[in-house]
């Protein structure tokens, strides 16, 4: 349990919350009229065909979904693993995760072509379909994170904590192995396919949702003129270096594999040499804004305690992530499916071509309202219940706190 | 070129039959196709229809029938332009009013292909290829993407959420996503909108007695029938003749299989 020094209290009523309320609901009011839009019209107003067919708003949807279960690290880092650093921020963590994933599949579901029918995907479950299996995880990870954060506020439930943290842990690593295997298991397109993709998204969720929980504790703390050490922030830093890290080692794997395999080549190439988008995606969002300028920003010794460069690397290791699940889902799709191997095809049906995809803005508006329903939830959350901390300055946490 | 018609047993494909008989067949050549092989489909197309029998709406859809179809390739004039002709009159898709050409419905396409090296060339029908381990039905959340007893795969329309994610998992490029809301549509063969269709072998002609129609309109290039039935014309034709699976490697067993590919 956090320490005893930690005291935790609610946002205040100033005219910023509502600023926020309001910012965020008319975000997500523009992402509704989308959503109805689309509904009404089908989805011949977006951009995704009967060749790309998952698009910008699953780029978005997974990218939260992702970033929530690593949100939860945080929290986990200090219950699980014990860091007292780490455990005043717990109670934020679960709430980032929650707001996170709210957000996602509020995107998720509302793309899909019969959204009328969400109460079938909760009462008809294909057992072997991995897709079903993460209805099932999200669902429970709500409900863990929720319980997870009751033992943390609740005095009396305090010895069910460790346990929470623990199951909530264990959950939201089986959820990120399920979100990655949604595409592993995908056996027949040739740039997914891999038993790798559910570590490399447990890698990217690491990543994805410290960048974001920086952002959120650093944001919160400085509107509500709450104190932030810098042992807090150079803790958060260099961890999020080691993410990066390992997102960059599990891509550079999975990608030196790929160019191993014969059957891949034609993909490989596609996407790191002659894709276009993608390639620029890839060489330019996804490892150089995405990874090696945030490393640089969090290791040049010149910055070393200087917040604005820890910020500008999380929102840089924020559009990384944007641009790698663009590259892994579009571009994956894009890269035509291998009918006949070793012969050329063609057809009326795009056969044997690069598909094209651009989003609509109606794809875009959904995707956003799903970020604004994130932050409308944390925003509230941390309106009405106890999650943040009145003080993380370096005193508050003391020797205490290794 | 007796080799042509030595039965290959079944679930255990005999490769040096099978390389035999290719080379046969390629040093033959035309002389060859053009006279037994093309006359024993050609027989047995004759006889089109005798094989699907009326099935009552009481009476249970069971997997002691395996429906399935075998596509000659050379014997199709036309790559298979009028099969899915067929299919668009019979399900009524492929002129969506809104949607853009890549957004279009396509059961059926024909696809040409071009070996790399040896620039041999030929086209031939493409659609669903109702596989006995199907991953539509696999990956689909729900079960919408379902693959009925007698081997028929296709989506309930009644609980299909519209995912998509069969679409991801379809390895033939079968399957087809409604992007708009349709009128006029065949009685037969709703098309929902936000949901997602493929061929389902004129499951609607089948249980009435009745060819798909698709094998209705190239009557001297396909068999349909009971695969399991080793009486079948289909089967007798496979047996004799072999039959060729698109990705055979990814062993999904096809219900639709081909010659000359």
């Amino acid at each position: 349990m956090s320490n005893k020094a930690i005291v935790y209290r609610e946002v205040g009523e100033g005219s910023g919350f509502f600023l926020l309320l309001a910012l965020f609901g008319a975000i997500m009011a523009v992402g509704a009229l989308a959503f109805f839009h689309m509904e009404h019209e089908g989805h011949h107003v977006t951009g995704m065909n009967n060749q790309v067919v998952w698009g910008l708003p699953h780029v978005f949807a997974i990218f939260l979904i992702v970033a929530a279960s690593g949100a939860l690290n945080v929290g986990s880092i200090g219950t699980v693993f014990r860091k007292p650093l780490y455990q005043p921020m717990g109670r934020l963590s679960a709430l980032v995760a929650i707001a996170l994933l709210l957000g996602g599949l509020a995107v998720l579901v509302l793309d899909l072509g019969r959204p009328d029918r969400l109460i079938v995907a909760m009462t008809h479950y294909n057992f072997r379909s991995i897709f079903a299996w993460n209805i099932i995880l999200y669902n429970g990870f709500l409900a863990l994170a929720g319980l997870y954060i009751w033992t943390m506020m609740d005095r009396k439930l305090k010895a069910l904590y460790p346990y929470a943290g623990f199951a909530a842990f264990s959950w939201r690593l089986i959820l990120t192995m399920g979100t990655g295997s949604i595409f592993g298991f995908l056996v027949v397109r040739q740039f997914y396919d891999s038993a790798i993709m559910a570590p490399l998204f447990i890698a990217m969720s690491f990543a994805l949702g410290l960048a974001v929980f920086i952002l959120v504790l650093y944001a919160s703390f400085a509107f509500t003129g709450r104190p932030l050490g810098d042992r807090v922030l150079n803790r958060l830093r260099y961890l999020l270096a080691v993410f990066i890290g390992a997102v960059l080692f599990l891509e550079l794997m999975r990608h030196l594999a790929g160019l191993y395999v014969a059957r891949r080549h034609g993909v490989e190439q596609f996407i790191l040499s002659d894709g276009g988008i993608y390639t620029q995606l890839f060489w330019v969002g996804q490892v150089f804004l995405g990874a090696l300028v945030p490393l640089s920003l969090i290791f040049c010794r010149r910055l070393a305690g200087n917040h604005l460069s820890l910020l500008v690397a999380c929102v840089l290791v924020i559009l990384g992530g944007f641009a790698q699940l663009y590259v892994i889902l579009i571009g994956g799709q894009a890269y035509p499916l291998e009918l006949f191997p070793n012969a050329t095809v063609e057809s009326r049906f795009f056969d044997g071509r690069i598909s094209d995809y651009v989003p609509s803005v109606w794809e875009l508006m959904l995707g956003l309202g799903g970020v604004a329903l994130s932050l409308l939830v944390v925003t509230i959350g941390v309106r009405i219940l106890r999650f943040l901390p009145v003080s993380l300055s370096d005193e508050v946490l003391g020797s205490d706190h290794p | 070129m007796s080799d042509r018609l030595q039965p290959v047993t079944a679930g255990h494909p005999n490769q040096v039959d099978t390389y035999r008989r290719r080379f046969m067949a390629g040093i033959t050549g035309a002389a060859a196709m053009a006279t037994l092989a093309p006359g024993i489909i050609l027989r047995e197309a004759g006889a089109a229809g005798v094989d699907v029998t009326p099935r009552s709406p009481e009476q249970p859809v069971t997997s002691t029938v395996r429906w399935g179809m075998l596509i000659d390739v050379e014997r199709l004039s036309d790559g298979g332009e009028a099969m899915v002709a067929a299919c668009r009159n019979e399900h009524g898709w492929g002129d969506d009013p809104e949607a853009s050409p890549a957004q279009q419905a396509q059961w059926i396409r024909t696809v040409k292909v071009t070996d790399k090296l040896t620039q041999h060339s030929f086209t031939l029908p493409v659609m669903c290829q109702h596989c006995e381990k199907p991953p539509c039905v696999d990956v689909c959340p729900t079960g919408a993407s379902m693959k009925r007893a007698d081997g028929i795969v296709q989506v309930n329309k009644h609980i299909c959420i519209g995912c998509r994610y069969c679409m991801m998992a379809c390895p033939y490029k079968a399957r087809s996503f409604v992007h708009e809301p349709l009128t006029d549509q065949r009685p037969h063969s709703p098309r929902g909108m936000g949901t997602v269709e493929s061929c389902n072998l004129c499951v609607h002609r089948i249980d009435a007695g009745q060819l798909p129609a698709c094998a209705e309109a190239a009557p001297h290039a396909v068999i349909f029938g009971d695969l399991n039935d080793p009486d079948s014309r289909i089967s007798q034709a496979v047996r004799e003749l072999g039959g060729t699976q698109i990705r055979a490697d990814l062993a999904l067993n096809t219900g639709v299989r081909y010659l000359n590919i």
